[in-house]
């Protein structure tokens, strides 16, 4: 009994932790810009400041916010696609074939996975003004990819090991084509792997700083996390911190969403071998 | 780089499946070529965007070079690292990232451990607790940043009017020891579960039978913890170390985000960041960078070496 208890307390703690922080920005989100400016300290807005649906009217009337979005979506996924297929590829080789260098692979996406990124950022910055990719899409989408291909290529090995390869021939012996096995056997059986790499990778690229802030110069590429910090509004001492929080909670729910619908993928994904993303 | 990685060989395990294979077959060397193939493109890639600008910045680091004025650069050799290691700024900055990657790590293993042993024994609303705690693993760092920076403020927040011990218009900004503290628990705040998820994968792997066991010959809760629990999931929880130590020496975000570096919050990752991109000093940049990249080395090294973390289990080996 003692123990449901404790358990009880435990579960209400990590709801709190997790969603308190989220609570408040929702709740900041509904504070009117005109009592943020001269302060509206508080959990929730004070009596008569609540400003309805007025400070996301505001963030989706912004260009600017809207280009944001349209660049982190249009980037975040061509990064996760390619991503995912050049990783599918190392994977399935890292997983069933042997060959010289294998350790070779692990051992650099491991290190990889450690590189402090901001020590690219001058070179980087450097080389793609040269090359004439710099403040463009492909600008960001080729950085993202080579940051995301260790966490793709450990997620789907482990999921690749675990697929019973034997059941390709057991298919084949019993009628089916090469082609016919592939499909129907083993990509259903690869399928959740790629998919949890895929919402891994979208997530490190939906959550990149770094790269956004230093190889972006204007709203043709500069994403999400960039563009928020950048929005300083009127007065770049008093931070319109209602509207802010608005487009935060917008650039929040498409992690939501996936979080929603593939907590369990997620889950598995990131404890069979995955870093942080 | 071989210092991070110095891997300890072992050989593949797929040689089991297959047989120990004479070296010259024709299906090993076609084996051989195909693997080589289809790890060619992310090899590639990897290389591209890593190796080749450390190179690039290795070399500029030998130049007194700032974009802004790009006619007078001028090869000085090492004098930029000279320049850096003795100005008091870098290892004032080297220190204050130290002391932010001991404490969040230390304070994400308690509170991950906690949230995962929470995790590992609930049985009733696992799919919430689950959605709840990946929330704060998926939402965007600088969001996490604005968000504590708004709670803290004395202006909009709550966190003064909820917290007994300081007045309402404290100003957490104002000085270093409230404004580190506050950029560290956004930082905890947000990594705590991905920690907690790591740990819960190695938790699960703790034999049930040897618990109860020590139940049975009357080992106490503690007892339990420390000489069976902790003992069994080192491999686990040494890896949740090395990659989180690593993930907040290079804190950069919220630092960026909450503070821009002021009262001496600045990171090492922000001080190489501001040469670079803010002022343009691509030479000290440069320098900068190598160094940044060399003693991310050193403290891999130093946690490998220290609480001797299996590589072959961080790579998802066996």
């Amino acid at each position: 009994m003692k123990q449901k208890v404790g358990l009880v307390v435990g579960v209400l703690f990590v709801l709190a932790w997790c969603l308190l922080p989220v609570a408040w920005i929702i709740s900041l989100s509904f504070k009117t810009q005109e009592s943020v400016t001269v302060g509206n300290p508080g959990f929730f807005p004070a009596e008569g400041t609540n400003a309805g649906l007025d400070n996301y009217r505001s963030v989706l009337d912004n260009g600017q916010f809207l280009d944001a979005i349209r660049n982190s979506i249009g980037i975040s996924l061509i990064a996760t696609f390619l991503s995912v297929v050049i990783a599918t590829l190392a994977a399935y080789a890292i997983a069933r074939l042997e060959f010289q260098g294998k350790k070779f692979v692990l051992t650099m996406a491991l290190v990889i996975a450690m590189f402090p990124v901001v020590s690219l950022v001058g070179p980087l910055f450097d080389m793609w003004r040269a090359i004439g990719i710099y403040d463009t899409w492909p600008g960001l989408i080729i950085p993202y990819m080579s940051f995301t291909l260790p966490l793709a290529i450990w997620t789907l090995s482990a999921f690749f090991r675990e697929i019973p390869w034997e059941m390709e021939q057991a298919a084949q012996v019993d009628g089916a084509t090469s082609w016919q096995a592939f499909r129907r056997v083993i990509v259903p059986l690869a399928a959740p792997g790629v998919f949890t790499a895929a919402i891994l990778t979208f997530f490190f690229a939906w959550n990149d700083f770094v790269f956004g802030i230093s190889l972006t110069s204007t709203e043709a590429a500069r994403p999400i996390p960039a563009a928020l910090s950048f929005f300083v509004g009127a007065d770049p001492f008093n931070r319109p911190a209602s509207l802010l929080a608005a487009a935060a909670v917008v650039a929040t729910i498409p992690i939501v969403v996936i979080v929603l619908i593939f907590q369990r993928k997620i889950v598995a994904g990131l404890t069979s071998g995955a870093v942080k993303g | 780089m071989s210092t991070v990685t110095a891997p300890r060989t072992e050989p593949g395990d797929q040689g089991a499946r297959k047989g120990v294979k004479p070296p010259v077959s024709d299906r090993a060397r076609a084996e051989n070529s195909l693997g080589r193939k289809l790890v060619a493109p992310a090899i590639v890639l990897m290389l591209l965007v890593t190796a080749f600008p450390m190179l690039r910045a290795l070399y500029l680091s030998l130049f007194d070079y700032s974009l802004t004025a790009p006619d007078d650069r001028a090869f000085i050799g090492i004098d930029n690292y000279v320049t850096a290691l003795t100005d008091g700024l870098f290892w004032k900055t080297t220190a204050n990232t130290v002391f932010i990657m001991v404490v969040t790590v230390v304070v994400e293993l308690v509170i991950g451990f906690a949230f995962a042993m929470v995790m590992h024994r609930v049985i009733f609303a696992r799919g919430l607790i689950r959605t709840s705690i990946l929330i704060p693993y998926g939402i965007i760092t600088v969001v996490s940043g604005f968000a504590w920076q708004f709670a803290f403020s004395n202006t909009n927040g709550f966190i003064n009017s909820w917290l007994p011990f300081v007045g309402d218009d404290f100003n957490w900004f104002a000085e270093y020891p409230s404004s580190i503290a506050a950029i560290m628990l956004s930082e905890i705040w947000k990594t705590t579960p991905f920690m907690s998820l790591l740990l819960l994968a190695g938790l699960a792997q703790v034999s049930e039978d040897m618990l109860e066991a020590a139940k049975v010959d009357g080992a106490t809760w503690w007892q339990r913890l420390t000489r069976v629990i902790l003992p069994n999931m080192r491999a686990a929880i040494m890896v949740a170390v090395l990659f989180r130590a690593l993930d907040a020496y290079r804190i950069f975000d919220n630092i960026f985000v909450m503070t821009a570096g002021a009262n001496g919050t600045e990171s090492i990752s922000f001080l190489t960041y501001r040469q670079v991109i803010e002022q343009f000093q691509l030479g000290i940049g440069s320098a900068l960078s190598v160094l940044l990249f060399i003693s991310v080395i050193i403290v891999a090294a130093v946690i490998v070496k220290v609480f001797r973390v299996d590589l072959a289990a961080a790579r998802q080996e066996g």
